[in-house]
C-alpha cells in the first residue's frame, strides 16, 4: 500500500536521484523524472476518453428512449474502439488552397490547450502535476489559448462557411469567459488563494458550492458555452453552418476535434468538482490519499452526467438570444456578485464569525459563514429574478398595447369603409 | 561563467522563440503566419517570465497576448484587403518608424541593461533583488495608499476611457 498511496510523487522525487546515481548529470535526471510525470498525466484524459464516448452515447440515448451502441463488448462498452479505428483509416482530405501547415497544426493546437488544463487538477493531497500559487489563473488562461486553435482551423481551411462558423465561435467564446473568469473569482475570493491544492483544502469545512450557489452555477452555464454544449451547442450547429470551423477537416484530424471536445466538457466537470464540490475530499482522505481520486471521481460523474442530460434535453439558443443571455444577463449578475460576495466577506470578517485556524476544517465553525453568503446569494437571486419577471412583464404589456392599437385603428379603417 | 543546465538551455530555446517569431512577424507576407509567429514570440516571454520565478506574469501574459490573437486574426481578416500576399506598402511612414523603434531600443538597452549590468559589466550575475515577490505581494503593491496605487487607479481610468470611447465610436446614431 505505502508505494500505491504517493505513486506519482515519488516517481518524480525518487528516479531523479536514482539516475543521477548511476552516473547521470544531475539536471538531466531532474528533466527526465519530470518529463516522465508529465507523460503520466496527460495520458490520464486520454485514458478517460475511451470511456467517456460510450458513456455519452448511453446516456443520450437513454434520454431519448434509445439503447444505444450495444453491440461491441458487454453493453456495448468497447464501441470507442471500432469506432477510433475507422476514424484513423478514413481518408484524411487536405483542401485545394489551403494552408497547409496551420492547418495541420490546428488539431494539435485543440487537443494540447484541453490537456494542459489537467496540469493543475489536484486528484489528492498528494498527486497534482503542479501546484502552482496562480492554478485558478492557470486554467483560465490555457482556457484562452482555445479560441486560437478555432480561429486557425477556420482560416487555414479555405472554406467560407468554416470562417464565418469560426468568427461566431469567437464571439461566443469570449463573450462567455467574462462570467466564467467572475465566477471563478468567488471561490478564489473566499479561499483567498489561487492555488488549485489550496482551493480544495478551504473546503474542508464547506464545500463552496453552498457558499456561493450563484457563482457555482454561472461557472457550469459559462463551461457548458465555453465547452460548446448544448444548449450553446452553435460551434456545430449542423443545420445552420454545417458544423462550422472544423468543417473541411477529415479522418484523424477531424477525430483529434471531437475527441478535444469530449475531453473538454470532461475536463470542466472535473474542474468544477474541484473548485465548488470539494475536489477529493472526502472522509478518510488524511489516512488514505489515494481515496481522493474516488472521491473526485464520483463527484466528477455527478456533474458530467447532469451536463450530458441537460445537453440531449434542451433545444438549441439563437445566436442572438446567445448574445443577451450573456452580455445582458450574466455579466452583469456576476458582477453584482462578486460585490456582494466581497461585502458580505468584510461583514462575515467584521462580525468575528469567519473560522478560525484549525476551526477551517470543522463544519460547525462553517456555517455562520455559509449561512451570511448563502443569504447574500439567495437574495442576488430573488432580486435578479424580480427584476427579470418585472422586465418581461412590461414588455409583454407594451407588446399587447401595440397590438391592441393597430387592432383598433384597423376596425376605424374597415368602419370608415 | 555560463553554467550549461536545464535553465540555460530553457532561456536560449525560448530567446530563440522570441527573436525567431519577432523576425517572422516582420517579414513574413502572410498576415495569419505574421500573427501566428507573434504567439511564439509572445509565448517565449512567457517562458522567460517562468525562468525569473514570475508564474503570475507568466500566465498573464498567455492570457492577455496569446489569448487574444484570435480578435487580431479576425481584424487582419475585418481591415485589410488581401490577408495572404501583401505586395504594396501600406505604411509610408516607414523611414520615420525605423529611427523611432532604433531608438527605444538605445533607451531601452540603456536604461535597464546598464544599471544591472554596472558601466563596466562588473554588476553581471549578482542578483538584482534579495526580496522574492508573491503574487500576494503584487496584489497588495497594487492597492497601497504608499505604493503604486496611483498609477493603477490612472491606468483603470484610462483604460475605461478608451472602452467607452470605443462603444461610442461603434454605435450607429440614433
Amino acid at each position: 500500500m505505502p508505494e500505491l498511496e504517493c505513486a506519482f510523487p515519488q516517481v518524480v522525487n525518487n528516479l531523479a536521484p536514482c539516475l543521477a546515481q548511476g552516473g547521470m548529470n544531475a539536471d538531466l535526471a531532474n528533466f527526465i523524472s519530470i518529463l516522465l510525470g508529465v507523460v503520466l498525466i496527460a495520458a490520464l484524459p486520454l485514458a478517460t476518453l475511451l470511456i467517456l464516448l460510450v458513456v455519452e452515447r448511453k446516456v443520450a440515448a437513454r434520454v431519448q428512449d434509445r439503447i444505444g451502441p450495444n453491440r461491441v463488448g458487454p453493453y456495448g462498452l468497447l464501441q470507442s474502439i471500432p469506432d477510433a479505428l475507422k476514424m484513423m483509416t478514413k481518408e484524411d482530405i487536405t483542401p485545394a488552397g489551403a494552408d497547409v501547415f496551420i492547418y495541420n497544426l490546428a488539431p494539435i493546437i485543440a487537443f494540447a490547450s484541453v490537456v494542459l488544463l489537467w496540469a493543475v487538477i489536484p486528484f489528492t493531497p498528494l498527486h497534482i502535476g503542479a501546484d502552482l500559487s496562480i492554478g485558478a489563473l492557470y486554467l483560465i488562461a490555457v482556457a484562452s489559448i482555445g479560441t486560437v486553435k478555432i480561429m486557425v482551423a477556420g482560416w487555414s481551411s479555405n472554406n467560407k462557411y468554416a470562417l464565418l462558423g469560426a468568427f461566431r465561435t469567437i464571439a461566443q467564446l469570449l463573450s462567455y469567459e467574462v462570467p466564467l473568469v467572475l465566477a471563478l473569482l468567488i471561490p478564489v475570493m473566499i479561499a483567498g488563494t489561487m492555488s488549485m491544492q489550496g482551493l480544495v483544502e478551504a473546503q474542508r469545512g464547506m464545500w463552496f458550492f453552498f457558499m456561493a450557489p450563484v457563482a457555482a452555477i454561472m461557472f457550469f452555464i459559462a463551461n457548458q458555452a465555453e465547452t460548446g454544449r448544448a444548449p450553446f451547442d452553435l460551434l456545430e450547429a449542423e443545420s445552420e453552418i454545417i458544423a462550422g470551423y472544423n468543417i473541411e477537416y477529415s479522418g484523424f484530424k477531424w477525430g483529434m476535434f471531437m475527441a478535444g471536445e469530449f475531453m473538454h466538457a470532461f475536463t470542466a466537470s472535473v474542474i468544477f468538482a474541484v473548485i465548488f464540490l470539494g475536489g477529493w475530499i472526502g472522509p478518510g482522505t488524511d489516512q488514505l490519499p489515494i481515496l481522493g481520486f474516488v472521491y473526485l471521481g464520483a463527484k466528477t460523474v455527478v456533474v458530467y452526467i447532469f451536463g450530458l442530460v441537460l445537453r440531449s434535453t434542451v433545444p438549441r439558443v439563437r445566436i442572438d438570444q446567445l448574445m443577451s443571455f450573456n452580455w445582458k444577463f450574466l455579466v452583469p449578475l456576476a458582477i453584482i456578485n462578486v460585490l456582494v460576495t466581497a461585502l458580505l466577506l468584510q461583514v462575515v470578517n467584521w462580525l468575528g464569525i469567519a473560522p478560525q485556524g484549525d476551526a477551517a476544517s470543522d463544519l460547525i465553525a462553517n456555517l455562520p459563514q455559509t449561512v451570511v453568503l448563502l443569504l447574500g446569494n439567495l437574495g442576488v437571486m430573488g432580486t435578479v429574478s424580480t427584476l427579470v419577471r418585472n422586465m418581461g412583464r412590461q414588455q409583454r404589456l407594451a407588446d399587447e398595447a401595440v397590438e391592441a392599437d393597430t387592432e383598433v385603428e384597423e376596425l376605424a379603417h374597415a368602419a370608415a369603409h | 561563467m555560463l553554467e550549461l543546465n536545464v535553465q540555460t538551455l530553457a532561456f536560449f530555446v525560448f530567446a530563440l522563440f522570441v527573436l525567431g517569431g519577432g523576425l517572422g512577424v516582420i517579414t513574413t507576407r502572410n498576415l495569419v503566419h505574421g500573427t501566428l509567429y507573434l504567439i511564439l514570440s509572445l509565448f517565449g516571454v512567457a517562458g522567460f517570465f517562468v525562468l525569473l520565478s514570475a508564474p503570475f506574469l507568466a500566465v498573464v501574459q498567455v492570457l492577455v497576448y496569446i489569448g487574444a490573437i484570435a480578435i487580431l486574426i479576425v481584424f487582419a481578416v475585418m481591415l485589410t484587403r488581401s490577408m495572404t500576399s501583401l505586395h504594396e506598402v501600406v505604411n509610408r511612414q516607414w523611414v520615420l518608424s525605423t529611427i523611432v523603434a532604433v531608438l527605444l531600443f538605445v533607451m531601452l538597452t540603456v536604461t535597464i541593461i546598464l544599471p544591472v549590468w554596472g558601466q563596466d559589466g562588473s554588476l553581471a550575475g549578482q542578483p538584482v533583488s534579495e526580496v522574492v515577490a508573491t503574487t500576494t505581494d503584487l496584489g497588495k503593491a497594487l492597492v497601497d495608499g504608499n505604493q503604486y496605487v496611483l498609477p493603477f487607479e490612472v491606468a483603470s481610468l484610462l483604460l475605461t476611457a478608451a472602452m467607452i470611447g470605443a462603444i461610442v465610436i461603434a454605435r450607429d446614431d440614433e
